[in-house]
């Protein structure tokens, strides 16, 4: 089993459970760790058609390891947007749920 | 394919129309305070020229326009293509998103007192980075380019759905961002087995080398999975309601009117235009049962809403459902698949225009009246008429009424399904139609009835002004002319025409 | 007979195991500092996929950075003494949901191994316009991003602006225009401003010399960027300064400054080089380390304000 192959089978798997842990943690930043364990698990995946596209010279295809780069930045950014609101969210609030309904705020009035 | 490829004359507008918003966002973040609302509300004029003159120019030569950046082709460089359906999709972004920009300058223009204020601020640059994106999605021909596009979207449409900060919008704003989220992330783990595929991310290029294995199978349901989750159809609608119902009137209106928009013209560019050649049918009936679902459930759901607005973004997920009715009715290249890929659009425009005019009205009702709670609602359109006359005529369009929009766009889906032999999918439709209805009737009758309201503030004549005319094109567009649908046509791959 | 098939083993086992744990822990702490050691085990990986480039932006970007925001975050999550208790999804959920994981998971190993031989690849494309539209520039990936698909690159640098707006706007109004609040509390640990003062100027220099070294060997404005953010985050944290405010001229002219020289070059290119986003010959080398160095700018700046949070109410102000 060549490095890519593994590589990819557990780019695979960081998906999966990545998946199981978006769907199930009721906490937003929990689902924000699981979301980022997606995410590298898909990066992974990027880099393993990447090594695979060896050639002409080169040890690897540049374009989709570019890809992985941007991908790189562009999740944190959403990590950091994520977590700015989740922080908001707590310091509003008393509890960090993703349920709009289920919330009264500070002074028990019920959500308009 | 040489015509694939080589930028075509005019090409360069695809890149100014981009590029347009691109530049607002940074010279009205530099500055900040005022300057942000003077350069959003000078550059739509331009903007909108830009995409008549895209559209002008695709009618003009009955081809799709094409632009290959940095002068490098596909597979190695990046291409934009405006076909029928981006030029109609740019015009209509361009019409929305001056629409509310007008509309917004009431309650989102600096305050006097200080030299720049967060909601503005915000609201401005949110608004043409929605835009931007839009663009991009619209005339993009690289799936990983669209992804970055998906996301400048989302990161646009989040903060503006908690942009006044109450708790219930930032709790609604952080679902959507998970939703989001997981949906871009999918998305780009289906264009990552693309390219481990067919080593091309270029949507002909792509057509031309895909085949029916199962990489590929497996990543078109990844993809659509994660536009599905980002278009909220049902099942996962759930992050729609509480966030388009809880922004603010002008955000509410852009994100149920074209936000989703996005996504869902990303799923058509996957299924028509990138797997055509595959054998599309089964996936094609699942769509459509989702879809029908969506109209049934949403309907359903509006019906038993106490406040108008959430009602309002119910529908919204109601009338989704019908735009996924599509990929079952213009599937394959017969007549009536022609009158099915009409009929999606004309669902895409008329809901766009009639949602964006409803969300402005609510927004308008909500003010003068301080609640948007129905039952409250008794006599509501003696105090105001304007406003409660739009609410009708998008209503009109909702529910599919003749003259409207959305009645021609029904009725094609009717044409289509019946003409297809899958006369099935006419259930839903009508059914939907007949929903709709009621959570109409619910909205209006008690406000047509004698009641007294009092105003705690009277709307602004140039907003109601502004809605009315929303409004009045969703009526207009059902007296659309033939040659509309056939600029629709334009650019579309018919599946015989693949090698 | 070779180790590296058991270090690759290995290497996978535990990066599985770490991600488990991720998931699995029962304290939300333990699971953020599960997932920064998960970070950088992965910038191994990237080692024996040959992407040295992208080890680089995973163990600065991806463990380094995404890693103090979520400390920061669970730290003051945890901080917080008026937590309800959290409700855990039944048993059912639980099992219907590791089966949709499951199968999800499988579908993607099947995909990946039934991955066409021989590879689809644009190597040989990327290697032939090295010397033409690749500016001939050494690191192919370099001239992946700066040139033959600059424009995801601009766009990702707006991304980028768009989430630090993002991230400021979700302060409250009282606060607009402020700063975010300090990132530790008044009295700094001694030896944290002594390795402040240290590092921070060996780090730019390095953080330069990486963004330099980019155009030919791995390296790049991204990891650069992302290696002087860290020293400007490091003497905030040292409080040798103070994060600025949001409405200062010179962070926005910044973090705009980036994208802002990428879309005017870009322009010009139409004019100067035929197309948009298009280089002159002769001087494409020049041009494209000119917009880096702008973008190496942005990021330095954009990075540590995503980490630094929205603008907060100070009692001094």
């Amino acid at each position: 089993m060549t490095p890519s192959v593994l590589a990819g089978l557990v780019g695979a798997v960081l998906v999966g459970l990545g998946l199981y842990g978006l769907i199930l943690h009721p906490h937003p930043l929990r689902k924000l760790l699981a979301f980022n364990l997606i995410g590298s698990g898909v990066f992974l995946i990027f880099g393993i058609v990447a090594r695979r596209g060896a050639g002409a010279g080169l040890r690897f295809d540049p374009v989709p390891q570019a890809m992985v780069i941007t991908g790189i930045v562009v999740a944190f950014a959403a990590s950091a947007l994520a977590v700015a609101l989740i922080l908001r969210l707590s310091a509003e609030t008393s509890r960090v749920t993703l349920d709009p309904d289920a919330r009264k705020s500070r002074n028990g009035e019920d959500a308009k | 394919m040489a015509e694939l490829e080589t930028t075509t004359p005019g090409g360069y507008l695809l890149v100014l129309a981009i590029l347009l918003p691109l530049a607002g966002i940074m010279l009205s973040f530099i500055p900040g305070g005022r300057a942000a609302e003077r350069v959003a509300l000078c550059s739509t004029p331009f903007g909108f020229a830009l995409a008549c003159a895209v559209a002008f120019l695709v009618a003009r030569t009955r081809k799709p326009i094409v632009y290959t950046i940095g002068g490098l082709p596909p597979p190695l460089g990046i291409a934009l293509r405006a076909d029928g359906i981006s030029a109609v999709m740019l015009i209509a972004a361009a019409v929305i998103v001056s629409a509310a920009a007008l509309y917004a300058r009431a309650k989102f223009a600096t305050p006097e007192s200080v030299r720049e204020s967060r909601s503005s601020l915000t609201f401005w640059i949110m608004l043409q980075a929605i835009w931007a994106a839009l663009t991009i999605i619209f005339v993009g021909g690289d799936l990983f380019n669209l992804y970055v596009a998906l996301e400048l979207l989302t990161f646009a449409a989040v903060p503006l759905v908690c942009i006044d900060g109450r708790p219930e919008t930032l709790a609604a704003a952080l679902r959507y961002l998970l939703f989001a989220l997981f949906g871009s992330i999918s998305y780009l783990l289906g264009v990552a087995l693309f390219y481990g595929a067919n080593g091309t991310l270029d949507i002909p290029l792509l057509a031309q080398r895909v085949q029916a294995t199962p990489v590929v199978w497996t990543a078109a349901a990844l993809m659509t999975a994660g536009l599905l989750a980002k278009t909220a159809l049902f099942p996962v609608h759930l992050w729609l309601p509480p966030a388009h119902a809880n922004a603010p009137a002008a955000a509410s209106a852009v994100l149920s009117g074209l936000v989703v928009k996005g996504s869902f013209f990303l799923t058509l560019r996957l299924w028509f235009y990138v797997l055509p050649a595959l054998p599309t049918d089964k996936v094609a009936t699942i769509l459509g049962w989702l879809g029908s679902a969506a109209v049934i459930a949403g309907s359903i759901l509006a019906l038993r809403q106490a406040r108008l607005k959430l009602l309002i973004a119910y529908s919204t997920v109601a009338q989704i459902g019908y735009l996924f009715l599509i990929f079952p009715l213009a599937a394959g290249s017969q007549a009536w698949s022609g009158t099915g890929w009409s009929a999606g659009l004309m669902q895409v425009l008329a809901h766009a225009f009639a949602k964006a005019a409803m969300f402005f009205s609510a927004g308008l009702l909500a003010e003068a009246l301080g609640h948007d709670q129905i039952a409250r609602l008794g006599g509501a359109a003696r105090a105001l008429p304007l406003t409660f006359l739009t609410i009708t005529l998008g209503a009109l369009s909702l529910m599919g009424l003749p003259p409207s929009g959305g009645f021609s766009a029904k009725w094609m889906m009717l044409q289509a399904s019946i003409a297809s032999g899958h006369w099935l999918w006419t259930l839903p439709i009508l059914a939907g139609s007949l929903l709709a209805a009621g959570y109409v009737y619910r909205i209006l009758v008690p406000a047509f009835s004698d009641g007294q309201v009092s105003l705690e503030l009277q709307p602004k004549r140039i907003q109601e002004a502004i809605a009315f005319a929303l409004t009045t094109i969703a009526i207009a567009l059902g007296f659309a002319p033939q040659a509309f649908f056939d600029f629709l046509e334009i650019g579309r791959p018919m599946p015989s025409a693949l090698p | 007979m070779s180790l590296l098939p058991y270090l690759d083993i290995g290497l996978a086992v535990l990066i599985v195991a770490v991600a488990i744990w991720t998931i699995a822990a029962p304290d939300l702490f333990a699971a953020v500092v599960g997932y920064v050691a998960y970070g950088l085990l992965l910038a191994f990986v990237w080692i024996r996929l040959y992407a040295p480039d992208v080890a680089l932006t995973e163990a600065a970007v991806g463990g380094g950075v995404t890693g103090v925001v979520l400390i920061t975050a669970g730290k003051r999550l945890g901080a917080l003494k008026n937590i309800a208790p959290e409700v855990q999804p039944g048993l059912p959920f639980k099992i219907l949901t590791g089966v949709l994981a499951a199968l999800v998971a499988s579908a993607v190993c099947g995909a990946i191994l039934m991955l066409p031989e021989p590879p689809p690849s644009l190597a040989p494309e990327a290697a032939a316009a090295a010397s033409g539209a690749g500016a001939g520039l050494g690191n192919p990936i370099t001239a992946v991003l700066m040139s033959y698909r600059s424009f995801d690159t601009m766009l990702e640098k707006i991304v980028l602006i768009l989430a630090v707006i993002g991230v400021w706007s979700v302060s409250t109004d009282k606060a607009w225009g402020g700063a975010p609040p300090p990132f530790r509390q008044p009295k700094p640990y001694a030896p944290m401003v002594f390795l402040a003062q240290l590092l921070a100027p060996v780090g730019i220099l390095i953080g330069i010399h990486i963004f330099w070294t980019g155009a030919n060997a791995p390296g790049g404005a991204f990891q650069g960027g992302a290696l002087l953010a860290a020293m400007w985050m490091i003497t905030m944290m040292a409080r040798l300064l103070e994060p600025p405010r949001v409405d200062a001229q010179w962070l926005r002219l910044a973090l705009v400054a980036g994208p802002a020289v990428f879309l005017i070059t870009g322009l010009t290119g139409e004019f100067v080089a035929g197309s948009f986003f298009a280089y002159p010959p002769s001087l494409a080398k020049p041009i494209i380390l000119f917009i880096e160095a702008f973008m190496l700018l942005s990021i330095a700046a954009a990075l540590p304000m995503l980490v630094a949070g929205p603008p907060s109410e100070r009692p001094d102000q």
